[in-house]
């Protein structure tokens, strides 16, 4: 049962020591991707490499690879002191400020209300905004998911909530053929600013049902805007992006994340939908992940200093449209790459990553794309066989290894 | 007896079942549920409507009435099946009950299920006879005459429209078509007793109500065009129209799938304390959907100003209702809901204008969805990919286009009052024809939209893929134009 615990391991121990440091304020002037006014101030991540992004810890287990490498105290980055959270609580935040901000701004879903949502992201809201604002829905995901869009297409900004994404499924038709298509089809007359989100991906024990990974099958759905986040910082940052958004976006979150711990400015501050994160710049291989499997890839990055190697790892966040600058980036140095990802291994989003980074940069490759996903099997419910379906630590250590030969 | 047969006492004795059978040869009252004077019922989701008329099981004939008597040799002697729940017998004031979430609810003792049908129907609401004369009894608005005219005319052009438009698809000059033929009233009729604020999301079957709203026949050609012009540049189907200036949601092909929208729009009107309601049209297939029981009942229970307009008309493509569902239609359906509801003459345009008038009435002051049945027929095919002599008889079709035809029989009414003729009709009739006709040659020589509004509006902003994707096909267009449509300008 070790394993299982690898990923709660790699919460934890982020968690106390609060050294994740995924604030950046450098305002890098970078080329525009989009023709989209951003008229709110947008924090965008530059990928300076001379910071270490694991800080002190990676001081103690550097050997070679990291000595060539400045220590910035990462302090110097933080202009306020912060405040800490869980992750669940970053969401409740950043949904709350954008309820106070904005009247139009609404919740619904199952027990969203006075229950305060099953993972308690939307506690409290019910008794400070009513219950019109803050709505329980009965159990008609198509149809509430149908709602949202109808409600905002008269002009309200609905933020659906799925119980477990898995139960989205059922929302499939008003999502694919409405909420992606309507804009389109209506000549843009009228638009579905409607954020859909809720926990998925494999957590522990919930059974095969409650164990989905519905980003592999929401990827193709023209007009939908997908994005994944991680930590308290970009869980509150793409949740505010997302609602500003006049696009419809399908936030994922994690089941097994919503209990880590991190400081957070307390200014306000929005993320950018389409931008990846850096989370540790290197020199060898692009690791390219998302979600819990940025925590396994960390766990396996302390392993790989150890051995020598200096794998940079992205945390893509965007998972419709790809953040194909960074990530092109990345591969230009290091020429390697690796991924990183719970969906299945058919068709998931590595499928479309691989795809995508074969086609555009084909000539900066010096080895084949890696890709670790999970098994296509139905997630087991037993402890050992879930954990086997799921990429561990050592797998990617040993595909690094391999990919690195 | 005769006394229990007129009250409006929800329970009968239980065992007088044979006086139940008399009582359904005496008992004439229409439909309580939509009375006037019991509309104050209707809004509290726990008072439950008087039944008046008895029924009996449909299965075994009225033989079962006699059974009781017979108790000896039946083995099943102590259970029945009552037609309705509210002839449960009167039971002594010390009756317990049971104080269940969601309300009291009294005990019985007996055995007794409802039955899964009534022996009479719900009743229609209609106002005009088939002759167009209004019925002395009938509980009716007062039209004017401005107002009865611009409905006539309206459904005639209507007529002309699709007619004209569903020529001009078989003669391949559009791709595509579907009719209203036979539902014009409820286009227009509904439309007349909306205001113009009221959100509309329809099925692909309304197009009256965006007409009647001011949407031009040159409008209505370059939407079935895909012509530069179209509001939807070009991107849907013929028929799909949508426009928000006329507060019509844009028409999606799927089935249904605009009711929850609908009750999403609803719950915005009451977020926003707005003084409109919302309407949204389905036909009777549609309400086999899951998102038509779940968008009522959401209704239902969020207490929304929506009205659910069901064009009851009859065929589902090919199915008709009788394998659609086993319900006495839809109308009962609302009532599983605690939704109100009403069943229509869907062919009289006065009974339609009159029942949309009073649900937008009560759906925004007493803030609660209604259901409105109309029944109709589809008298044309499903749309033009459909011949629909080959699932019914052509007898059946010409029966409907005949003196239940809506627009005859409104013709009739407004001519018994002196406000049309002959000569206005012929000279209408021509005038609108010159016109559609007109729109159409306008409209087809139209160019159509460029190719970047293929990738425009997907997103508010066109992502670097999307981007690349137009660069890449404008480059291929470029180089095979031989092979490409001349009309779509790069």
């Amino acid at each position: 049962m070790a394993s299982i615990f690898q990923g709660v391991g790699a919460a934890t121990s982020l968690s106390s020591s609060t050294s994740i440091d995924t604030k950046k304020f450098h305002f890098c002037s970078r080329r525009s991707r989009s023709e989209r006014k951003a008229s709110f101030v947008v924090v965008r991540s530059g990928g300076a490499k001379v910071e270490n992004r694991i800080g002190g810890r990676a001081e103690q287990l550097v050997t070679n690879a990291v000595a060539a490498k400045a220590d910035t105290p990462t302090a110097a980055t933080v202009s306020k002191p912060g405040h800490e959270l869980l992750l669940f609580e970053a969401l409740r935040e950043g949904l709350e400020e954008e309820m106070e901000r904005d009247a139009r701004v609404c919740v619904m879903g199952e027990d969203v209300g006075h229950y305060g949502g099953s993972y308690k992201v939307t506690r409290g809201l019910a008794e400070k905004y009513g219950d019109l604002r803050v709505l329980d829905t009965p159990i008609a995901e198509n149809s509430f998911t149908g709602m949202g869009i109808g409600a905002a297409m008269m002009g309200l900004r609905p933020i659906i909530e799925g119980m477990n994404m898995g139960f989205l499924l059922l929302a499939f038709n008003q999502i694919s053929n409405n909420c992606g298509m309507l804009h389109y089809t209506s000549g843009g007359q009228f638009k579905i600013p409607v954020v859909i989100r809720g926990p998925g991906g494999v957590g522990r024990q919930l059974g095969a049902e409650h164990s989905q990974r519905l980003e592999s099958y929401f990827q193709s759905i023209p007009g939908i805007q997908m994005v994944a986040c991680s930590t308290p910082y970009n869980a509150k940052g793409l949740m505010k992006a997302a609602i500003r958004s006049d696009n419809p976006v399908i936030l994922f979150e994690h089941v097994l994340l919503y209990n880590l711990k991190e400081r957070i400015p307390d200014e306000e501050y929005v993320l950018n939908l389409e931008e990846a994160e850096m989370v540790r710049p290197g020199e060898h291989v692009t690791i390219l992940t998302y979600s819990r499997m940025r925590y396994h890839v960390m766990q396996a990055a302390k392993t790989l200093v150890n051995k020598g190697y200096d794998p940079e790892v992205i945390d893509i966040r965007s998972l419709k449209p790809f953040d194909l600058y960074t990530i092109g980036n990345s591969i230009k140095k290091t020429h390697r790459v690796l991924i990183v990802e719970e969906c299945m291994r058919t068709g998931g989003i590595g499928a479309s990553l691989t795809a995508a980074i074969t086609e555009n940069f084909h000539d900066y490759l010096d080895a084949p794309i890696v890709c670790l996903s999970s098994q296509d099997v139905p997630t087991p419910y037993a402890g050992t066989l879930e954990e086997w379906t799921v990429v561990q630590p050592p797998q990617i250590v040993a595909a690094v290894e391999q990919l690195c030969r | 007896m005769a006394s229990s047969c007129l009250s409006k006492s929800k329970n009968f004795i239980y065992n007088l079942k044979f006086k139940l059978y008399l009582l359904n040869r005496t008992s004439a009252v229409t439909n309580p549920l939509f009375h006037p004077h019991l509309r104050h019922t209707i809004s509290s989701p726990s008072s439950s409507p008087v039944r008046k008329h008895a029924s009996y099981s449909r299965v075994n004939g009225f033989d079962r009435w006699f059974e009781p008597a017979f108790v000896g040799r039946r083995s099943h002697s102590t259970t029945s099946v009552s037609s309705d729940v509210s002839q449960l017998p009167v039971e002594p004031p010390s009756q317990q009950v049971l104080d269940f979430p969601g309300g009291k609810v009294k005990f019985t003792q007996k055995l007794i299920f409802t039955s899964n049908s009534t022996e009479e129907r719900v009743h229609c609401y209609r106002v005009l006879d088939d002759n167009g004369q209004p019925f002395t009894d009938a509980e009716s608005l007062e039209i004017s005459k401005e107002l009865a005219v611009k409905m006539y005319t309206n459904m005639v052009t209507l007529e002309l429209m699709d007619t004209i438009f569903y020529e001009s698809q078989r003669q391949g000059r559009i791709s595509f078509y579907a009719t209203t033929t036979g539902e014009e009233a409820i286009n227009i009729a509904s439309a007349a007793a909306l205001n113009d604020n009221d959100f509309v999301f329809p099925q692909y079957r309304e197009p009256g109500v965006l007409l009647w709203r001011g949407f031009s026949l040159q409008e209505f050609a370059n939407q079935l065009f895909g012509n530069k012009y179209e509001y939807g540049k070009g991107r849907q189907m013929p028929v799909h129209y949508g426009s928000r200036k006329h507060n019509y949601i844009t028409v999606a092909s799927t089935v249904a799938t605009q009711i929850p929208h609908a009750v999403g729009a609803a719950y915005s009107l009451k977020m926003e304390k707005q003084d409109s309601c919302v309407i949204t049209y389905f036909g009777d297939g549609g309400t086999s959907t899951a998102d038509f029981h779940a968008a009522m009942n959401f209704a239902a229970v969020m207490e929304v100003p929506v009205i659910f307009f069901c064009r009851n008309n009859g065929w589902a493509i090919s199915t008709p209702v009788h394998e659609q569902f086993r319900s006495d239609g839809v109308v009962v359906k609302g009532k599983a809901y605690g939704v109100p509801s009403i069943r229509i003459d869907g062919n009289d345009a006065l009974a339609i204008y009159n029942a949309v008038h009073e649900a937008r009435k009560m759906a925004i002051k007493e803030q609660t969805p209604v259901l409105i049945e109309a029944l109709t027929y589809r008298a044309g095919h499903h749309t033009t990919s459909d011949d629909s002599t080959r699932y019914r008889s052509i007898d059946e079709i010409e029966k409907w286009r005949g003196d239940q035809n809506p627009i005859k029989r409104f013709r009739k009414w407004i001519e018994s009052r002196g406000w049309w003729n002959a000569v206005a009709e012929s000279e209408y009739r021509g005038s609108v024809r010159k016109q559609v006709a007109q729109a159409i040659q306008v409209a087809e020589r139209i160019e159509k939209p460029p190719v970047a509004d293929m990738f425009s509006d997907v997103y508010d902003a066109p992502p670097r893929n999307l981007n690349e994707q137009e660069v890449f096909v404008r480059k291929t267009v470029k180089k095979h134009r031989q092979d490409y449509p001349s009309d779509v300008p790069l």
